[in-house]
Parts: C-alpha cells; sequence; structure tokens
C-alpha cells in the first residue's frame, strides 16, 4: 500500500523530537451501498477514503495527526504535527527500520463485491421488496439495503511492526412496516459477514424479507409490554448484545484503568455463575466482527473473559497493555485512519451451555421471551445498561404466547452475571451490528445459546 | 472559503447535457485534547477535506463521494456518481434544489479568535477542566474524561440549476465525565460548556455540573414500578424533542414512517405545545444560514397551540408532496446526499420554573438522564421505553435519588398529557433547546 521505505522514513520523522513511540497507520477503502425504499431502487453512493493517521506516544501523552496527502510531505507533515502535539523534548535522529511480520496472512474471499456488477446487486433489492410485499398485503413499507465495503490497511510501528490487511465485508438488511388497525409497526432482518459477495450463496435475502414482514406483521395483534421484574429468556443469537452491553464494555482495559467499570481489580474473582464463560474472539472467519490483524497491527485473538463464572483478562489495546507490560489481546480497533485506536470488542458471545431450550422455556412460568433485541447502552462504572426489545413474547405457564410490543429492559451488567440459571446447548451468532465508543463505530458481531436471567425489569406501559 | 465554491462550481461545469449535478465540499480543522491526572492524555490534530457528488439523469439519482479534493479525484467522483446513477430506478421527483428567492439570515457563526487561540490555552483549559471536577466535591473519585474540542468548518454547494453557497462556522466545547463514589456505590454525571469561540467557555460550571449530577445520585435505589406525573429536565425534552422532529419530516410522513400520518390539522398535543425548527436562531449551537442543499434556512412551525401545522421539506420531499422546501435538508458529512431532518427546535416556553413546577407535583419524578433512547423509540408506532435515572418528587419537593427503571408511553399519548412547560428555555449540544416539561402518567417500571 505505501513503500516500507517511506513507511520508514516517516516513522523517523514522528520520532525526531523524542517520541518514545511510533506508529504510522494507512488505510484505503473503499464502499458501495444501494438502497431500495418505497418501491423503488433510490440511489446508489459510492466512496473512497484513503490516508493515514500517526501517533507519537511521548509519556503517558499520545499526540495523533491524521492526512489524506500519501505523499512524501504530506506524511512529514502530519508526523511532525502529531510529534508535536505529544510534546516530545527533543532527542538524536532515530533509525526505525521495520520488516513484515510473519504474522497471519489476510484470508481472501471468494468472490471480491468489486467484480461483481452493480445491477446485480440492485436486484437483491427488488427480490426482497417483492418477497416481502408478497407476504401480506398488510406490508405497507419495504425498504432493503445492500452494502459492501474494501478496507486495506497496513500498520507499521516503531517497535519494527508491519502489518498488513484486508478486509472485505458485505452487509444486506430489510426493515417492513405492516399498518392494521391498532396502527404501524415494524420488523427488520439484516446480515453481514467479513466476507465477499459468497454471502448471498447463504443468505437468501427473499427469505430474510419474508422474516421481516413477519415480524412487522406479528406486532400488529401485540399487546403493550408488561412492566416491572421478572424473569426473561433470550432466544438464541438474541442475546449477544446483552453480554456486550452488560459486561463486554466493562472489560475494556482503558475504562477498568480510569476505574470507570464495575469490574476494575476483580480478575480472578466470581462474577457470574458457574454456567458463563464470555469469550471475545476476533478470529472467527467470516464473522462481521472478525480481522487478521487489529488496527495496531496485532493479530486478532480469541480471548476468554470470564470462565466458568470467574473473571480471567480484560481486552487491551498497545496503549493500556504497554503500560501494564503484557501483550496486546489484538483488541486495539478505530473507525478511520482519522481516529486514534482503543480498546474495542470484535465478536462476543456466551459459550454454549447443556440445557435444552424447550425445558427453559417450560420450565418457567411467566415472564418473556426476548427472540431479537435491538440496540442497547451501558454506563460502565455502574454496569446499569438498557437496550430494545425488537420482538418478544409472553412466556405463560411454560409456554411461549401472544406477541408484545417494543419496550426497553433495563439491568446491571454484573447483577446480570449472577442470576442466569439456565443456558441452553443452541448457541448462534446475532445480527451484525455496530459498536459506538466515543463517537467511533466498528463492526462487532454478538452470540449466545438461549438462556434465562431471573429477573430483569421490562419496561412496558401495561402495569 | 471561495477556494471550496470554485471547486464545487468547477465539478459542477464538467456536467453533461440534460445531467444535473450537485457538488457538496466540506474542509474542516478540528482539535481534540484529552486530559487525565493533570497531563495531557491525547492531543489530535485534524484537518479533513472532502466532496459528494449527485448526479440526476433521467429521474435516476447517484452519489459518490471521496475524502480527497485531488484534482484526479473530483472528476473520478462524478463519473462514479454518474455511473451509480444508471443503476437507480427513475424518479419523477428527484432533482437537486432550485434557487427559492429567500436570502440567507445573516448569522455571525464564526468566530475569528478561534483561529489565533494557541495549542497552550486549550491545553490549559482541557486540564483545568479536570481539576475543577475532581476538586468539586469530596466524593468525586475519578474522571472518566475532560476533553476540550473545538472545529473551524467550512463548507460550500454548487449546483447546476444556479445554486452556490457557502457556510463558514466555529464552535467549541468541554465536557468532563466524573466518577463519584460512596462506600461500594459509584455514579456517574456529565458536565459541558459550549460556545462558538472560547470567550463563551466555563470550565467552572462545566465541572459543577458533573459533579453535581454524579453526587446527587448517590444512594440511588430502584423505584416501585407504578403510574407517576415526571417532570422532564431540558437535557431530556431536548432529546424527546428530536425524535418528535424526525416523525414530522416530510420524507418520514410521504413514506408512510411516521405516527404523525394523515393528522395535519389535527389537535396532537395539549394547547401549550407550540413547537418550530428554526435554524435561524443564532442561539442554537446547530444555527446555520442555507441548508444542506444550498437554500436559505427560516423558521417552520409544526405545532401550534396543540395542532399539527406541518412538515419539514428538503427539495425532494417538497416535489413529492407538492409544495416548496422548508430549507430543511441536512446532511450527515459529505458521504451521503442531503436528506430532510430538523436543524434547531424549540418549544414557546411556558411562565414557570423547574422548581415551581416540581412544588405542584405531590407524587412525581423528576428524570434527569435517560439512556438508550435510539433503542427505545419506535418513531412509526410511537411507542418509548427508555432507561431513567433521576430524583423522586415527594409533597412538591425533590426527595430520593432513584435509578435502574425505566419510562414508558407513547409518542401520541404524551403530547396529550403535558400539564405544564417550563420557563427554562436552554439550548443544548443537540439540534433542539430544552424546557422542563411535566407529563402526567407515565409508566415506570421499576422493582
Amino acid at each position: 500500500m505505501l513503500d516500507h521505505e517511506l513507511v520508514n522514513r516517516t516513522l523517523g520523522t514522528a520520532l525526531r523530537t523524542g517520541g518514545e513511540f511510533a506508529e504510522v497507520f494507512v488505510e484505503d477503502k473503499r464502499s458501495t451501498s444501494a438502497t431500495l425504499d418505497d418501491g423503488r431502487v433510490e440511489e446508489l453512493t459510492s466512496g473512497r477514503d484513503r490516508g493515514a493517521g500517526i501517533r507519537v506516544v511521548v509519556g503517558d501523552t499520545t499526540g495523533f495527526a491524521h492526512t489524506a496527502d500519501l505523499s512524501e510531505s504530506g506524511l512529514a507533515t502530519a508526523a511532525t504535527a502529531a510529534a508535536a502535539a505529544a510534546r516530545g523534548g527533543g532527542g538524536g535522529v532515530k533509525e526505525v527500520a521495520v520488516r513484515p511480520s510473519a504474522g497471519p496472512a489476510p484470508r481472501p474471499v471468494r468472490i471480491s463485491p468489486e467484480d461483481v456488477a452493480k445491477a446485480t446487486k440492485v436486484e437483491l433489492l427488488s427480490l426482497a421488496d417483492a418477497a416481502a410485499r408478497g407476504e401480506s398485503a398488510s406490508i405497507t413499507q419495504v425498504s432493503a439495503r445492500y452494502g459492501d465495503s474494501r478496507r486495506r490497511i497496513l500498520v507499521a510501528n516503531s517497535d519494527g511492526l508491519l502489518a498488513e490487511d484486508d478486509q472485505v465485508r458485505t452487509l444486506f438488511s430489510v426493515s417492513c412496516v405492516a399498518t392494521g388497525d391498532t396502527g404501524l409497526q415494524t420488523g427488520r432482518e439484516s446480515t453481514g459477514r467479513t466476507v465477499g459477495f459468497e454471502l448471498f450463496d447463504d443468505a437468501d435475502v427473499e427469505a430474510m424479507a419474508r422474516r421481516a414482514a413477519g415480524r412487522a406483521i406479528t406486532k400488529l395483534a401485540a399487546r403493550p409490554a408488561p412492566s416491572g421484574a421478572m424473569p426473561v429468556v433470550v432466544g438464541p443469537g438474541g442475546g449477544g448484545v446483552l453480554f456486550h452491553e452488560a459486561c463486554g464494555h466493562g472489560l475494556e482495559a482503558d475504562l477498568v484503568a480510569k476505574s470507570a467499570s464495575v469490574f476494575a481489580g476483580r480478575v480472578g474473582e466470581t462474577v457470574a455463575t458457574p454456567l458463563v464463560t464470555l469469550i471475545d474472539d476476533g478470529t472467527m472467519a467470516g464473522e462481521w466482527g472478525h480481522f487478521t490483524i487489529d488496527d495496531e497491527g496485532r493479530p486478532a485473538g480469541h480471548n476468554v473473559l470470564i470462565q466458568d463464572g470467574v473473571l480471567t483478562d480484560y481486552m487491551w489495546d498497545h496503549l493500556r497493555a504497554r503500560k501494564e507490560g503484557r501483550p496486546s489481546s489484538g483488541n486495539g480497533r478505530r473507525q478511520s485512519y482519522q481516529h486514534l485506536p482503543m480498546v474495542r470488542m470484535t465478536n462476543t458471545f456466551i459459550s454454549n451451555g447443556t440445557d435444552e431450550p424447550d425445558d427453559i422455556v417450560g420450565s418457567t412460568e411467566s415472564g418473556v421471551y426476548v427472540a431479537q433485541l435491538g440496540g442497547g447502552q451501558v454506563n460502565t462504572a455502574t454496569g446499569d445498561f438498557v437496550f430494545g426489545m425488537t420482538e418478544a413474547y409472553l412466556i405463560e405457564n411454560g409456554e411461549i404466547t401472544e406477541p408484545i410490543r417494543e419496550g426497553n429492559l433495563i439491568g446491571n451488567g454484573p447483577e446480570v452475571l449472577t442470576r442466569i440459571d439456565a443456558l441452553g446447548n443452541d448457541f448462534s451468532m446475532g445480527s451484525p451490528g455496530t459498536c459506538g465508543k466515543d463517537g467511533q463505530g466498528v463492526p462487532v458481531g454478538d452470540g449466545t445459546p438461549t438462556l434465562r436471567v431471573t429477573s430483569l425489569t421490562i419496561g412496558g406501559t401495561a402495569a | 472559503m471561495s477556494e471550496l465554491i470554485d471547486i464545487a462550481a468547477r465539478v459542477v461545469g464538467w456536467a453533461q447535457r440534460g445531467e444535473q449535478v450537485e457538488a457538496f465540499v466540506v474542509h474542516a480543522n478540528e482539535s481534540e485534547i484529552r486530559a487525565y491526572e493533570g497531563e495531557v492524555e491525547s492531543l489530535t490534530s485534524a484537518e479533513s477535506r472532502g466532496i459528494g457528488v449527485r448526479v440526476v439523469a433521467d429521474g435516476r439519482q447517484g452519489y459518490a463521494y471521496a475524502g480527497t479534493l485531488d484534482e484526479g479525484a473530483l472528476a473520478e467522483t462524478l463519473r462514479e456518481a454518474r455511473d451509480n446513477a444508471t443503476f437507480a430506478e427513475p424518479d419523477e421527483f428527484n432533482g437537486v434544489a432550485e434557487p427559492d428567492g429567500h436570502t440567507p439570515a445573516e448569522l455571525d457563526l464564526f468566530d475569528p479568535t478561534m483561529a489565533s487561540f494557541s495549542t497552550d490555552a486549550k491545553v490549559a483549559l482541557a486540564i483545568e477542566l479536570e481539576r475543577a471536577t475532581r476538586a468539586a466535591d469530596p466524593r468525586i473519585s475519578g474522571i472518566e474524561s475532560a476533553e476540550y474540542v473545538d472545529t473551524v468548518f467550512e463548507s460550500a454547494v454548487a449546483t447546476t440549476t444556479g445554486i452556490a453557497s457557502t457556510t463558514r462556522e466555529t464552535g467549541c466545547y468541554l465536557s468532563a465525565y466524573s466518577l463519584a463514589e460512596n462506600g461500594d456505590e459509584t455514579q456517574t454525571g456529565f458536565g459541558f460548556s459550549i460556545g462558538r469561540g472560547p470567550s463563551a467557555l466555563d470550565p467552572a460550571k462545566a465541572a459543577a455540573d458533573a459533579a453535581e449530577r454524579a453526587t446527587r445520585l448517590l444512594g440511588a435505589v430502584k423505584p416501585e414500578t407504578g403510574r407517576v406525573t415526571v417532570v422532564l429536565d431540558p437535557w431530556v425534552t431536548a432529546q424527546m424533542l428530536q425524535i418528535i422532529g424526525h416523525t414530522l419530516t416530510g420524507d418520514a410522513i410521504q413514506r408512510g414512517r411516521s405516527l404523525f400520518v394523515d393528522r395535519l390539522g389535527d389537535a396532537v398535543a395539549v394547547p401549550a405545545f407550540t413547537l418550530i425548527d428554526d435554524a435561524t436562531d443564532a442561539e442554537a449551537f446547530t444555527a446555520s444560514m442555507v441548508d444542506g442543499e444550498g437554500l436559505a434556512t427560516r423558521p417552520t412551525p409544526l405545532i401550534a397551540d396543540g395542532v399539527l401545522q406541518g412538515f419539514l421539506h428538503n427539495s425532494y420531499s417538497a416535489r413529492r408532496g407538492g409544495t416548496r422546501s422548508t430549507g430543511s435538508a441536512v446532511r450527515g458529512g459529505f458521504k451521503g446526499a442531503p436528506g430532510v431532518g430538523a436543524q434547531a427546535l424549540a418549544l414557546r416556553p411556558g411562565t414557570a420554573t423547574q422548581t415551581e413546577l416540581i412544588a405542584g407535583i405531590d407524587d412525581g419524578l423528576l428524570v434527569q438522564g435517560v439512556s438508550g433512547l435510539h433503542s427505545g423509540v419506535n418513531p412509526v408506532s410511537g411507542d418509548f421505553s427508555t432507561g431513567a435515572e433521576g430524583l423522586r418528587i415527594r409533597h412538591g419537593e425533590i426527595a430520593e435519588p432513584v435509578r435502574e427503571f425505566t419510562i414508558a408511553s407513547t409518542i401520541q399519548r404524551l403530547l396529550l398529557d403535558i400539564q405544564g412547560v417550563g420557563s427554562d428555555l436552554e439550548w443544548l449540544p443537540m439540534s433542539a433547546a430544552g424546557v422542563s416539561l411535566v407529563v402526567a402518567d407515565v409508566m415506570m417500571s421499576g422493582v
């Protein structure tokens, strides 16, 4: 992507005023998206972002500058600005020699989206529209989105590291509005993987559209969600975001270091029921949160955070790991070359238990079954989280009965971990997500088997 | 400045016969300084440029962007947008904006002192903010973040229909997130100070707010489930208004995705509720003279004395609705075509202070903050449910803090259950102003 000698010289410039660590991150990203709305393919958008972010660390201070100018002088200007920002104290010229690492090679995709005709991408949207509308006359609006991106990155730093990755992601989503006597209701379905256009070998967009339509139609007959604390069974795949919010964020080392996490200082302690093993795994090939190297050049990791209920480790980026004198766990990520990396999740999941899913529901006298969750949010310092239910049902006498309208679930991360009393054997990954932290969005995946939390507060409108 | 409009005009000049082209060009400088334990934790200086090009030909629309203004990229971006347009389906309402004779308001959104405000002075502000937040209360145990951020932003829009407009603005803010501790318990709070230039910033106020918000929640318990009267703090009201603003766009209405479909002229709220969107209000931090398509912004009444008056339109939704644009085209940057949205929403304030409103409530709740609003509101059905924290109100006075509960209703009901609008109108760092709002009969879910 960039001549290695030029990378060396840029790092040298970054370190000229006494920086202790310098890094060059180069990114070239192309993306295409197409939307269908109101029965019509509205617009295709394509874009290109290319540039470099340079950071210099002096003591506890990080200086950062970025540039879209990848010429020798553009990089030198950014390197000097980053060094000045870090307020380097002056020093001799440092020579840096980077060498390509012997790390993992980028995983090639089978069908590069760049090789697929735009007309073929657009056709998927029309198929989804027709399938959703064909499901019922009550489907009054359909919107669908196709998106792909190819992000090539190069990371080099003053430790001599030089690594490259080529990340291709493809995404498809459908949203439907159903209109009935009770008003308007919505349903959504999406799939996204770190693969090329071969995504559609497995993902049937028409079936997805029908599922989205079915969700909206089902909710037309839904009753208001109940209110108050009650048992909640979360379906397979649907619950991953719960753990992303409820404890994933609290296990990020940058927040831990500032004591802005309820899990700070608790490694080795029992923080969950023994049923719970929580893993963050960037190596899961094809999953939405997958990559070969993170945005600091470290290989993706398979990191066990909670093992059988015991807190085993946090997630680390270069900066926090360096301070603790330990290796990064491959969780240094950034939205683009215009952003500093920080500790971020990849694919976060609870591994399988042994219970039969039917038994979990059957042994729940009354409560709520959540099949699909929406977005969520957590206060990592208190552990309080909230997230939306987008498909949920009542559980009455051990059976899933009526659909309920959406509402929020609220709880506390550490409390939820101790209140899981059943874990299914039906593990599944959930929908692709974008995790926002400090204003930076990155793709993340999550997953769970069916599980039961003995008590969570449902924020409905029914008494 | 003139350089940006020159670039936009040049790209537009490459339009082919029968083709409409719009070029949107931006240039931004941003600095961000984070302080931690009396030192600079990070200092980012960033300069970014970009262009977004929209092409409409035979009713088909295509868009492309590039994060650079290199000469070669300009032509390539236009070519790409043109190619993309051939794959979209025709829509008779597609097209760039047409000049409509409205003159942009004269607003002073650019503070020239920003350019000469030194990095050292910025660093000093961030460090002072962190120090003041720690010192504000002995129960403050830590700082999650304390930062100074500023932006100098310029943009230009040119079209083949004759629009050529530019904007230039500055902004800066201080924000602090504090941690308060009491025994095993931790609470968090935020405070901020925002302005067009550094002279508007008040680190002491931001620090005091961050400390106050965190410490007043110490000892919070989970409340009992039940129906209560709530007082929404201005910060919370503003967030709700932003969601309501989204449902009042021509786009949401025309696509059948708003609870206000077919309600024009109806009494949708109590008579005390008057809502206007006005980006020409210079007090708004989101004020602007022109919209995302280069048309003059203007005041747009949405709900007057409880009656639904109209919707927000960009040029597309206006054409489709047989009306004129309200100058409400909004862009999330140069990476996408303009949509339609509210820019500066405000309620007509009432006469009572928050304290006076609280004094009239026997059993209620002051909602200080909400979380998960983005996932908890359905703008189509109007259902909403959000995580909340705040203080109980008993016999007209503030009582114990409460947390980890939700409040829920529907937007339709909320607008009809309003019992009081405060006098405390305050512009906040979002596309809406806040004001205390009293709402009866909201479902609170706790234990």
